[in-house]
């Protein structure tokens, strides 16, 4: 999928390969509320969502996020522990929208002997409406 | 009716998370993250966590509602704009983690549909030891309704 050699290597500026997620179904969002413990209707019923004035039941927002987080930490291997992670939320995500995960390295920097890396982060539908918009700071070893 | 200043500082009671083995994998499957750091001790072991982690969002799934807040908070109001994770130790299978939600800020923007609130709420998580683990932040925006 993606192929980072070495994050030692990464500088500033530099973009990582994207990941691609397939598309959202709807049994992943029942998986995910399951999983999370968020049954709100509006990810699961589009009755629900239609009343309150949508097209149909809307993904979690936080299902966006746990996909950046997977790039993340894909991007992390063996070589790094993530220190902190953020998303901004965005547009909505439906289902059978197919969320592409990309990132870029905003700096790469030394706090007491000790290297991190940041990276911005973006989720984004194929159309290239943002979903989420974030950032990560790995912590390398 | 706008919220002021006099709920920062509010906090619910604490409770008690359990992080368990199963909750962990489904919740890693529902992403579709197969990333073996959450299942497979052999690779997770050779990491820089030295050991399996839980998925990065998975904080967000500890909770069993038992986060009720001294407060009255119209919910259909609340917008959740931003989330943030700061992470000071890993969290393992098998941590009982000390929860507990604060209200760490509230603050006025002006947006286009006139006066938007933004509301803080850091769940702060510590081990037996007392020592922070994890903070699950969110930015929630408390939309005015009618317009």
């Amino acid at each position: 999928m993606i192929t980072i050699s070495n994050l030692h290597e990464l500088s500033a500026g530099q973009k990582l390969e994207p990941l691609v997620k397939a598309p959202i179904s709807r049994v992943q969002l029942a998986q995910y509320a399951g999983a999370s413990g968020d049954f709100n209707p509006l990810h699961l019923d589009d009755d629900f969502a239609r009343k309150i004035g949508l097209g149909g039941a809307i993904a979690h927002g936080m299902l966006v996020m746990g996909f950046l987080g997977e790039y993340v930490m894909h991007v992390a291997a063996q070589q790094a522990i993530l220190k902190n992670f953020k998303m901004r939320f965005g547009k909505m995500t439906v289902l059978g929208d197919e969320i592409k995960c990309s990132g870029i390295v905003e700096k790469v920097y030394e706090v007491q002997g000790k290297r991190y890396i940041s990276l911005e982060l973006t989720a984004e539908k194929v159309s290239g409406e943002v979903v989420g918009s974030g950032s990560a700071v790995l912590q390398l070893t | 009716m706008d919220l002021d200043k006099s709920v920062i500082g509010l906090t619910s009671k604490e409770y008690v998370f359990d992080v368990e083995k199963r909750h962990v994998q489904t919740f890693a499957a529902a992403i579709g993250d197969k990333n073996p750091i959450y299942n497979n001790e052999d690779y997770a072991s050779k990491s820089a966590y030295e050991g399996l982690v839980v998925p990065p969002t998975f904080l967000i799934a500890m909770n069993n509602g038992d986060a009720e807040m001294p407060l009255d908070l119209d919910h259909r109001r609340m917008l959740h704009g931003e989330q943030e994770f700061i992470y000071h130790k890993p969290v393992r299978i098998g941590d009982r983690l000390i929860c507990q939600m604060k209200v760490s800020d509230l603050y006025d923007k002006e947006g286009k549909s006139g006066k938007m609130q933004f509301l803080k709420l850091d769940t702060e998580m510590k081990d037996a030891k007392g020592e922070l683990v994890c903070v699950s932040r969110m930015n929630i925006v408390y939309r005015s309704l009618g317009n």
